[in-house]
């Protein structure tokens, strides 16, 4: 097991009361797989994964829980000793390929610059590592490619820089934040291409953030589902697409467009607007937009089941 | 690359062209006034005047004498000062420029290190006591006038604590030359240096801070931070280095326009004959041919800076370069 999460809170303290990101999520990423996190906007999904790297800087937020990387509590690390993990062994790729890359430096630049934050090398040899990374994530001409400053590129060109960057020192685990998000569909499918060749090749595990169910369905071994800070279905692909137990996972399914079959006049939408963080429902926190609600529903669900984990009174709760 | 600098050369000679002939509008053609009359100076014989209507061509056209006064400023360099009788105007100003020179140059280096330091310092310790100090001390450096802050500096160098060991090295007012005496240029120019320079600290220090912690604020530290570089790299080599675009606009500007001739309250307090000084004297007493080379003098100063500036830019930010 590469990375477990136990039961992790992230909560910041604003003007208007506490506000609980992460509401007790618990997760394991097993060695080379592809984990996906699905979620609208403000489900977490982002905050969990820069809770995991240790990004978080904000100075009013409170994490508790606990992050173990191949057993290391992560949790209350001093920032000298989760310097050291970042970017060699825990790398990510962030969403907007647009801003990620510092605009006064070559790319080139930037990938040498890890590679000596984190390997006792010569200049020359993180310049010539820069240009290999390049080839491998298939920009043209790498060796003109790394004298060229990020707004010389194509927005496709950039992600794979920074993919490049992100794999520079062999991480175990890459996580990845939306990758696509910004990019055209056409360079979408490029890039998901190159995550999956790079997945095979290294050996990276890889959490793959998204909102894009075609996306997740592409890439991802097992599927997450979070909703308003909490998990609430998880299992493996197949059995989260063909038989989704959460009336929030079958109702992301059924927002989008079926390929086959007659076109249905309009798609559905999940009626309502994700709960505030500040002042979450009682019991289940999909309940108010829930078309499945009953009485139980008052209470919180939890977690439950083996190779398929729901929270949902629907099924079985222990 | 070579071709945008060439460019920008040529933009800066076009806009120089601009300011002369608008200067030279402003002193000589406004409608309603004698130029003769202002250049002669007050009480002036008739004699005296018909002879600056001959040299400076009143009677002829208008570009004509635009050409006779830049004929004379850029090519002979003999317009003379009638108010000063005979005085070389060209020569008098070329004298000050390695006044301002040395005094501008030395309190630039001054307010870039330790505008530089503070902004940085003051961004790292952001909301900490460290940071509100330095806020307020650079406020402070703002609000004293030079003026002021001049007098007070002579005050306690050159006459309260002069003869203490603390201030004994200082010498009298006035400038010396560096070629003559180094050590002497150095040490008068110690105390005009800082007394320039701390508005300017403050200032930059100031601009600085919120530059940093708004670069903070980007997507492209976070990406820094994932890398796992250490805090202090990502503040010099990712924060510092984009702050610095702004930075170096607002000091082209700030560093022309004194060489131009804003550090003229800093001069006449410490008694330094530079360009300043030299517009303040010609100003007290009306000598026109002076007041309108120092003008013009600074104008382009101005220009010029702007140009460097731009030129700083294309090795700053690559954005620009292509």
């Amino acid at each position: 097991m590469i990375l477990q999460v136990r039961d992790l809170r992230v909560s910041f303290r604003t003007e208007q009361g506490t506000m609980h990101a992460i509401d007790g999520v618990s997760f394991d990423v097993k060695e080379g797989e592809i984990l996906g996190v699905v979620g609208e906007s403000g489900s977490g999904k982002t905050v969990t994964l820069l809770a995991v790297m240790g990004l978080i800087t904000d100075p009013n937020a409170v994490i508790e829980g606990s992050i173990r990387y191949r057993g290391k509590e992560l949790v209350g690390l001093p920032q000298r000793e989760l310097r050291k993990l970042r970017g060699r062994e825990i790398a990510m790729i962030f969403q907007d390929p647009m801003t990620a890359l510092t605009p006064v430096y070559t790319i080139g630049w930037q990938i040498a610059e890890q590679v000596l934050a984190h390997q006792k090398i010569s200049k020359a040899q993180a310049w010539q590592r820069a240009i290999d990374l390049l080839a491998e994530v298939n920009i043209p001409k790498p060796e003109e490619a790394v004298h060229r400053f990020p707004h010389q590129l194509s927005g496709g060109m950039r992600q794979r820089a920074v993919i490049a960057m992100a794999l520079s020192c062999n991480p175990a685990l890459l996580v990845a934040d939306e990758p696509t998000t910004a990019l055209d569909v056409t360079v979408q499918a490029q890039i998901l291409e190159l995550v999956k060749n790079l997945q095979s090749t290294h050996g990276s595990a890889i959490v793959f953030i998204t909102h894009d169910l075609g996306v997740m369905a592409d890439v991802a071994d097992r599927i997450m589902v979070m909703y308003a800070g909490r998990i609430v279905e998880r299992s493996d692909k197949a059995t989260i697409f063909r038989n989704p137990q959460h009336p929030y996972t079958s109702a992301l399914l059924d927002s989008i467009p079926p390929l086959v079959g007659a076109k249905p006049h309009r798609l559905r939408s999940i009626s309502g607007s994700p709960p505030s963080l500040l002042n979450l429902p009682k019991g289940c926190s999909f309940g108010p937009r829930c078309p499945k609600r009953f009485a139980a529903c008052e209470a919180k669900p939890v977690l439950a089941g083996t190779v398929h984990e729901t929270a949902c009174f629907l099924v079985p709760q222990p | 690359m070579f071709l945008a600098v060439l460019q920008r050369l040529g933009q800066m000679l076009f806009v120089m062209f601009g300011i002369s002939m608008l200067v030279f509008l402003i002193f000589f053609a406004t409608p309603g006034a004698d130029p003769a009359a202002r250049i002669a100076g007050r009480n002036a014989s008739p004699e005296v005047l018909e002879a600056v209507r001959i040299s400076f061509g009143f009677d002829q056209p208008f570009y004509v004498q635009y050409g006779l006064m830049m004929k004379k400023i850029f090519i002979t360099g003999d317009l003379t000062s009638f108010v000063n009788r005979g005085w070389k105007v060209v020569p008098a100003v070329l004298d000050t420029i390695p006044v301002t020179l040395s005094l501008v140059i030395g309190a630039a280096v001054l307010w870039v290190v330790f505008s530089i330091i503070i902004g940085v310092t003051a961004a790292a310790f952001k909301d900490t006591v460290i940071d509100k100090t330095l806020m307020i001390l650079g406020l402070i450096g703002i609000s004293m006038p030079v003026y002021w802050l001049g007098e007070v500096m002579n005050l306690i160098t050159q006459s309260r604590y002069h003869d203490t060991w603390l201030f004994s090295w200082v010498p009298p007012l006035g400038y010396k030359n560096f070629s003559d005496d180094p050590k002497g240029w150095f040490l008068t120019l110690v105390i005009p240096w800082f007394t320039l320079s701390i508005l300017y600290i403050g200032l930059y220090g100031r601009v600085l801070r919120a530059s940093i912690t708004e670069a903070l604020q980007e997507d492209y530290i976070r990406t820094a931070r994932a890398k796992g570089l250490s805090e202090t790299r990502i503040l010099l080599r990712h924060a510092l280095r984009t702050s610095l675009i702004s930075f170096v606009t607002l000091f082209g500007l700030d560093f022309g326009a004194l060489v131009g001739g804003s550090a003229l309250l800093t001069e006449v307090v410490f008694g330094l004959q530079g360009i300043g000084k030299l517009t303040y004297d010609a100003l007290q007493n009306l000598d026109l041919p002076i007041i309108m080379t120092t003008v013009l003098f600074a104008s382009f100063f101005v220009v010029l800076a702007n140009a460097i500036v731009d030129m700083i830019y294309i090795i700053l930010d690559p954005r620009v370069r292509t």
